[in-house]
């Protein structure tokens, strides 16, 4: 045993974290469906990539699906109205982020309806040209339901671009407490693997396979019993381990290749999408269906009744956790409030934020699972290490970026670091090793925004210079002109009266 | 051999004892504000303060011939917590600098005389004769030339607002 340990740590195959998995019994609980609140908060920046643009007017009615804002530039994504109503204001609303600040958003007021659209599904999504599949799934708001929200159809056109082979879909749900994946791949298997044969098309690779985490059984098996007769579509139970659902190791679990440090899942034929992804790319493309809900897990041990929730885009936290059964105690016991998972999800100020296309879980948390401990000096014992899913040396990067020597930790790794946040899981000293190289990158970031900045104010300041000097010349060139023009008119009249003079004396 | 370990052992416990009965009963009282300010201090006795070690900046402090500022690692946190103790007013803006910052019409101070937009070196004053002008966040470079040319005072320098898109998560505090 002993010397098998030795042999995997050789091998580099002992990354990652264990943590308590928390996800029952929110996973098993059958969805319950929130009905449509009062008023809707949707964000215009939901997703990576441009803000969208909106399209509406206040005190316009629409219908449910209808766009009610488009997509600016490449990597962006439209949103649509998630029921039918009327816009009641575009205004800064707080966003569902750690720093509290706020950003634009379209309020919905709902009219109660919930009146759809005309919607024009596709009986026949494998006789549509992959282009057109992927302009339907951009038209319809799909993004990375996972939690990174990158648009979908970016990923979709570019796999077939680039001649991807496989298609990796990512069932992993590693995250502790959420199981919005694990409840959908047992509820909807069918659905999940016709979404991935419509990707597969899509994308023109060839083979799916479907990593699943261990501690899913009964997604496991629904999933294997969907993909029963489909040849191309494979079901790979991986291990239960944090990040198992990050794009680059599930890649390396399931195909043995790894992507290259600055390189993306494309350069190796892969892509990875979602397994939530896949039916709302089904949704989009049989039906017509913009991406409009999505369900969230409640969880959390202030959480009084954990679950999982399908929910309206742009509806607030507080009503999901209302709905869900409130906290315990009114909420006394809270200690943080987190959207998206415990490890990357994000710390949100207060609970009146609106869900959005990714977010994935409402974590109400009790002291106990918070655990604050002030920080203690790094004792070297190498746990960071281990652990770090990318190989890389969180204590030396961390002591590097401490003394804002933030090139030193470039080349040490920072740029890989994927902020999974096992370093400073396992760190017995409680050193905030991953907060660190999120401020790190935060701040390379502001850097290169400022560098840029100086470049375009550069610019600027050159074309002022340019500006003034050629008014200047131009104004030199205009007097001279003038003088000229002045002293041809005092020659004319200098000869005019010579001559007249003449003609007198004459 | 045996003499020699027994007396060296009598020696050391002898001298031990006074030692301890020393420290108990000729404690030299030292300012205990000092001392909460020593407490208060990074005690890595970098001498960046200019004096010797944390305490010699601690009593220099208390005796008032040093400001509560005079502590570069410590930071504005360490001199306003000095200044709350001791009850000092400190003029934090010597700490470092409080970020980049833009110049801002005040729109009911502008009288449209386009002294300002004139001098900006990157054109990011806009606006015509007598009507309101406006700056151009994007191109503000924050050089300050054109607060002295207006006329009306509308001209102020603010800190550039912080946009969802410019946030940069906080330096976690560690030991």
């Amino acid at each position: 045993m002993g010397f098998m340990n030795l042999f995997k740590h050789v091998l580099g195959d002992d990354w990652g974290v264990h943590p308590d998995d928390h996800k029952r019994p929110a996973a098993d609980r059958p969805v319950r469906v929130m009905p449509v609140p009062a008023r809707l908060y949707l964000p215009l920046q939901q997703h990576l990539g441009g803000p969208a643009r909106p399209v509406v007017l206040v005190g316009q009615s629409v219908k449910k699906g209808e766009l009610i804002a488009e997509a600016q530039g490449a990597v962006s994504a439209p949103i649509h109205a998630p029921t039918s109503g009327t816009i009641a204001a575009v205004t800064e609303i707080t966003a569902p982020h750690p720093s509290g600040l706020t950003l634009q958003a379209i309020i919905l007021e709902a009219d109660g309806l919930d009146e759809w659209q005309e919607l024009s599904g596709c009986d026949d999504p494998f006789a549509l040209d992959p282009a057109e599949i992927g302009k339907r799934v951009a038209a319809a708001g799909v993004v990375g339901l996972g939690g990174a929200a990158f648009p979908s159809a970016v990923k979709l056109t570019g796999a077939s671009r680039s001649k991807v082979t496989t298609l990796v879909m990512n069932g992993g749900e590693c995250e502790p407490y959420l199981s919005c994946d694990d409840r959908q791949m047992r509820d909807s298997a069918a659905g999940i693997v016709d979404g991935i044969r419509i990707m597969l098309h899509a994308t023109g690779a060839k083979v799916a396979l479907v990593g699943i985490e261990d501690n899913k059984p009964e997604a496991i098996a629904a999933m294997q019993a969907a993909a029963a007769g489909v040849a191309n579509v494979e079901i790979r139970p991986v291990p239960a381990r944090y990040p198992m659902g990050s794009e680059k190791q599930l890649i390396q679990v399931l195909t043995g290749k790894e992507v290259p440090a600055d390189g993306r899942a494309f350069d190796i034929g892969v892509v990875v999408h979602n397994v939530g992804t896949a039916l709302a790319v089904r949704a989009a493309i049989r039906e017509g269906k913009p991406l409009i809900s999505r369900v969230v897990t409640v969880n959390g041990n202030c959480a009084a009744n954990p679950g999982n929730i399908e929910v309206r885009v742009g509806t607030l936290a507080e009503e999901v956790i209302a709905f869900a059964g409130g906290l315990k105690g009114d909420g006394l016991g809270l200690a943080r409030r987190v959207m998206g998972g415990p490890m990357m999800g994000m710390q949100i100020p207060h609970w009146r934020v609106p869900v959005v296309k990714g977010s994935s879980g409402i974590l109400a948390f009790d002291a106990a699972e918070v655990a604050e401990q002030e920080p203690n000096p790094c004792i070297r014992c190498g746990s960071c290490v281990k652990a770090c899913p990318m190989g890389l040396l969180p204590l030396e990067m961390s002591a590097r970026i401490r003394n804002e020597a933030y090139d030193d930790a470039i080349g040490l790794g920072l740029k890989d670091c994927i902020a999974c946040g096992c370093c400073a899981y396992v760190c017995p000293s409680k050193i905030p090793l991953v907060q660190f190289f999120v401020h790190a990158k935060g701040e390379l970031a502001a850097q290169d925004r400022a560098k840029l900045r100086n470049d375009a104010t550069k610019k600027l300041a050159l074309q002022r210079q340019d500006r003034l000097a050629r008014e200047a010349r131009e104004k030199a060139e205009a007097a001279a002109k003038r003088k000229a023009e002045r002293e041809a008119a005092a020659v004319a009249k200098a000869a005019a009266t010579a001559a007249a003079g003449q003609g007198e004396v004459v | 051999m045996i003499a020699a370990i027994l007396s060296l052992t009598v020696l050391g416990a002898v001298l031990g004892i006074a030692l301890g009965i020393a420290n108990k009963f000729l404690k030299v009282e030292g300012n205990p504000v000092v001392e909460e300010l020593v407490a208060m201090m990074p005690g890595s006795n970098c001498g960046q303060c200019g004096f010797p070690g944390c305490t010699g900046a601690a009593e220099a402090i208390v005796a008032g011939t040093a400001a509560a500022t005079c502590c570069p690692p410590g930071g504005k946190a360490l001199a306003s917590a000095i200044a709350a103790k001791l009850g000092l007013t400190v003029d934090l803006s010597a700490l470092g600098d409080d970020g980049p910052k833009i110049a801002v019409v005040s729109e009911e101070l502008c009288i449209g005389c386009c002294r300002c937009s004139k001098v900006c070196p990157t054109d990011a004053i806009i606006g015509a004769a007598k009507q309101v002008h406006n700056v151009f966040r994007e191109a503000c470079t924050g050089c300050e030339s054109c607060i002295d040319k207006c006329p009306t005072e509308a001209l102020a320098m603010k800190p550039v607002p912080v946009t969802l898109q410019h946030w940069v998560m906080p330096r976690p505090l560690s030991a």
